[in-house]
């Protein structure tokens, strides 16, 4: 083992983010903002999230975050929307606010010299919209739009019905985009109360990265945003505990003239927060991600040529989310895919990997790290992640070490803990199979 | 402490005709590893269609010094990730890694451009796997609207099918059908090896030649050349599907790249549907200051509305999608983007909109060159059209359109005579027509 560890990639820790070189601030507010520097290109991204999503609204009204998010861009107090687009279209900007279950993203790009006029568009919009009426219904109705097409999906319909079943009794059974009947009866004074009710700079993260110097980035911000006063929003309560199937469950959906099936089978997985989190996705690394989707695309894909897409994925955020396997297969082989994924679950939970693929997947998790955070946008994604989950500033100079450290038996523990190959939800959505499997 | 020296791409054809371009990029110890081939569906004959892709997912299958494991396994354990794209005029083979790495990118390509085994059972084993992908596009209303489309719009030159290839050849084609495919187009003549990242060109020209120099000197395949003749009068297809939602596409054959006509072409379609990505990573702007979002969606026609213009080395299509709100018609919504059009024709852009295309140029510039991957792309799409000043003087060839040059081609392009209209009308939804 010890000649494996030598043997792991060697990062120069040096220029890996790290408390010398993020920047993190505080405003008075409540706003968190954390800044790293990066000339190599001219740009500059502005991420984060406020914490208000999907978790704040009633299951009558899913969809009401998302929709928020997705309306303040429609006008403010002092800009239509056309003027709010044309400032950042016209200088080759994009902003966007999206409601997810637990935050609502915040998302920027600009040339840097465009910083201002980029956080000048975000602080009036998250302060200051007011939805006018004729906007908010042009929104409902490309949103209906959208969910329509959803709604005839095989990936979107197989998912939806995952968490549904998986999920019972939970508010992660629940889209944050809504479904057609409740955003159906959304009204124009539900957004603007959510978001005078709910968005406050408390909580909020401003992620800078890109070519501005650190101290400026802050002050940027902080001319943009100090003066948001924070709201009396209530306290959000918390998550409840999700009540586990206690044997297989299954919901096929139909949607005929398609041509493909697309399968989900999994289980509810640990949070972010679980003490072997990092063990668990080195873990799905190698049930369904490592080369072309590890062990299950060696058996899916390679040996049994049944699809052109099947792997593993672990979501877990502030609380438990899923942990499962997708595939897209013609409708005649979805029942000998769902037992092959199944075996490979089985044998995933209930024997180690192999000394082999641990070190194999520990590489690939130490080596990728750089080019993970090569562009401003990946350097954001990281720095969001350290401060979500109070990682500390240090968490990527350390990373290669906790990776190192982790075990098979750890990897077995956490599988066997989530991955019971006798409780695994299935859903599948497609055309009704011609012949049997 | 902002200035940024551009750095110098190196360019280098050794004897045997591989084409080599390199460009130092000191941002991250990473490096991009491109092989480029000139082969494309576009080089396909019917029965053969799908073809070069099928090859390109053959070129994963292993090698006798790389079997398929040890090849996989290698890039990853490494942290890196390598993929492969096949496209109507090229098809292109990528590993970014870590730079001290960098020996297997250049190993693992010359090895496969004339070791690939094309196994008889991996050859069937994929068969099931392309079909699947093919199925999987089914699903989507726009891609079999798409597809409908580019079939009206060539009926002789060979883009007229789709990269991934016709259900019935993907069925029949035979593994020494792709193996002929494969000898005949993946030979160093015929390709382009691109390169950025963290190195020093003159070792890594060494290294180069050490690894492809004693390739074979083949004289380059001719390829395909069947020219569409001009079209004579507006074509219209419709595909019918169990979906609730109706599309509308309309595609008008546009210029090449290099053709002077394309960039003027390039600023029109900003100006109509918004400022697209220039590479095929996405990443384009919003676009709801553009003529057509302003009158389709905040017209309450459409739900959204894009365009794209191809970049490809035979005369392509402009085309312009939108997705039909069920109380609307495509009818309506085509009539809508005729009055626009009609209104470009009429009166000249304004100064502000030829402002506004060249700063969003800037912008989409620098956004494309800002990883290794993204840059040792350019080095090499670019060669597939042009070469790589088309990429590195584009934003100064936008500011340089005038209001006349889009005039002239909006006149020249967009006419009815030009272009086929598609409809996708949903069985299951409102808008049946």
């Amino acid at each position: 083992m010890a000649e494996m560890e030598e043997s792991l990639p060697q990062l120069d820790v040096r220029r890996l983010p790290g408390p010398d070189t993020i920047l993190r601030r505080v405003l008075p507010n409540g706003i968190t903002v954390l800044v790293r520097e990066n000339f190599t290109s001219p740009s500059v991204v502005i991420s984060g999230y406020l914490p208000v999503g999907s978790l704040d609204e009633t299951p009558e009204q899913a969809g009401l975050a998302y929709l928020t998010a997705q309306g303040l861009m429609r006008g403010t107090t002092t800009r239509s929307f056309q003027d709010i687009f044309e400032s950042i279209e016209s200088i080759g900007a994009r902003v966007a606010f999206v409601g997810r279950t637990h935050t609502t993203r915040i998302f920027g790009k600009a040339l840097a010299e465009d910083l201002p006029l980029l956080l000048d568009v975000i602080a009036d919009v998250l302060q200051d919209s007011v939805y006018p009426e004729i906007e908010f219904e042009r929104l409902k109705a490309q949103h209906l739009t959208s969910l329509a097409i959803r709604d005839q999906d095989t990936q979107s319909r197989a998912a939806l019905t995952f968490d549904e079943l998986a999920y019972p009794n939970h508010p992660y059974r629940l889209p944050a985009s809504g479904y057609r009947e409740t955003v159906q009866d959304l009204r124009v004074e539900d957004l603007r109360e959510f978001r005078a009710r709910r968005y406050s700079p408390e909580g909020m993260l401003l992620v800078v990265v890109g070519a501005i110097e650190a101290q400026k980035a802050v002050a940027a911000v902080t001319d943009a945003l100090a003066d948001w006063k924070p709201g009396t929003a209530s306290e959000r309560p918390p998550l409840g505990n999700v009540k586990r199937p206690t044997t297989k469950q299954r919901k096929d959906v139909y949607l005929e003239g398609k041509s493909q099936s697309d399968l989900v089978i999994g289980v509810v997985g640990p949070s972010r927060y679980h003490e072997n989190y990092l063990a668990a996705a080195l873990g799905n690394n190698i049930l369904g991600r490592f080369g072309l989707f590890g062990r299950l695309g060696e058996a899916v894909r390679k040996t049994a040529g049944l699809a052109y897409y099947a792997y593993s994925s672990l979501t877990g955020g502030p609380g438990p989310g899923p942990w499962q396997v997708n595939a897209g297969v013609h409708p005649a082989n979805i029942e000998r895919t769902i037992h092959i994924v199944t075996d490979e679950i089985r044998r995933f939970s209930s024997q180690p990997v192999t000394r082999e693929e641990l070190h194999d997947n520990q590489a690939n998790f130490i080596g990728s790290l750089p080019l993970r955070i090569e562009s401003n946008e990946g350097l954001c994604g990281a720095l969001i992640h350290i401060e979500r989950y109070n990682l500390g500033l240090d968490y990527y100079q350390r990373y290669p070490q906790t990776i190192a450290a982790i075990t098979r038996e750890d990897v077995l523990d956490v599988a066997r803990e989530f991955l019971d190959p006798e409780w695994l939800v299935i859903a599948t959505a497609g055309p009704k199979a011609e012949t049997g499997s | 402490m902002n200035a940024k020296v551009e750095a110098p791409v190196h360019q280098h054809r050794l004897r045997n005709g591989l084409t080599i371009r390199m460009k130092e990029v000191r941002t991250a110890p990473i490096v991009s590893v491109w092989m480029w081939y000139r082969v494309g569906s576009r080089d396909e004959h019917a029965g053969l269609t799908g073809a070069s892709h099928w090859v390109e997912h053959m070129q994963f299958k292993g090698t006798p010094t790389f079997p398929a494991d040890v090849l996989d396994r290698e890039i990853s354990r490494c942290g890196g990730y390598w993929n492969a794209m096949t496209w109507l005029d090229w098809t292109a083979y990528y590993e970014t890694l870590p730079n001290d790495k960098l020996d297997l990118g250049l190993r693992l390509e010359a090895d496969r451009m004339i070791n690939s085994l094309f196994e008889p059972q991996e050859v069937e084993s994929e068969r099931t796997v392309i079909i699947s992908e093919r199925q999987g596009n089914e699903n989507e209303p726009t891609y079999r609207l798409a597809e409908e489309v580019q079939a009206a719009a060539f009926r002789v030159h060979a883009y007229h099918h789709e990269v991934i290839g016709d259900l019935v050849d993907l069925n029949s084609m035979s593994r020494d059908d792709l193996f002929r495919h494969y000898r005949r187009y993946y030979i160093p003549s015929n390709a382009v090896l691109t390169i950025a990242g963290d190195f020093r060109s003159q070792t890594l020209l060494k290294k180069i030649r050490a690894e492809y120099g004693f390739l074979p000197r083949l004289t380059p395949p001719e390829r395909l050349l069947r020219p569409e003749p001009e079209q004579q009068g507006e074509r219209r297809v419709e595909v019918q599907g169990p979906d609730e939602t109706a599309y509308l596409q309309i595609s008008y054959h546009a210029p090449p790249a290099d053709d002077p006509d394309f960039f003027p072409l390039t600023v029109l379609d900003s100006v109509l549907t918004g400022a697209a990505s220039l590479n095929l990573f996405g990443g384009g702007l919003s676009n709801k200051t553009s003529r057509l979002y302003r009158a389709l969606v905040e017209g309450e026609i459409a739900a959204s509305v894009q365009g794209g213009l191809a970049a490809t080395s035979d005369p392509f299509l402009y085309s312009i999608h939108a997705t039909i709100r069920p109380d609307c018609s495509p009818e309506r919504a085509l009539e809508i983007v005729d009055r626009e059009i009609a209104r470009v024709l009429e009166q000249a852009l304004s100064e502000d909109e030829l402002l506004k295309a060249s700063k969003q140029a800037r912008a989409l510039f620098a956004f494309n060159s800002e990883s290794v991957t993204n840059v040792a792309f350019w080095l090499g799409f670019s060669e597939m059209f042009a070469d790589y000043s088309w990429f590195a003087e584009y934003p100064q060839r936008v500011e340089a359109v005038s209001a006349e040059d889009i005039l002239r081609v909006a006149s020249k392009y967009l006419r009815p005579s030009n272009r086929v209209v598609g409809i996708y009308r949903p069985l299951n939804g409102r808008n049946h027509g």
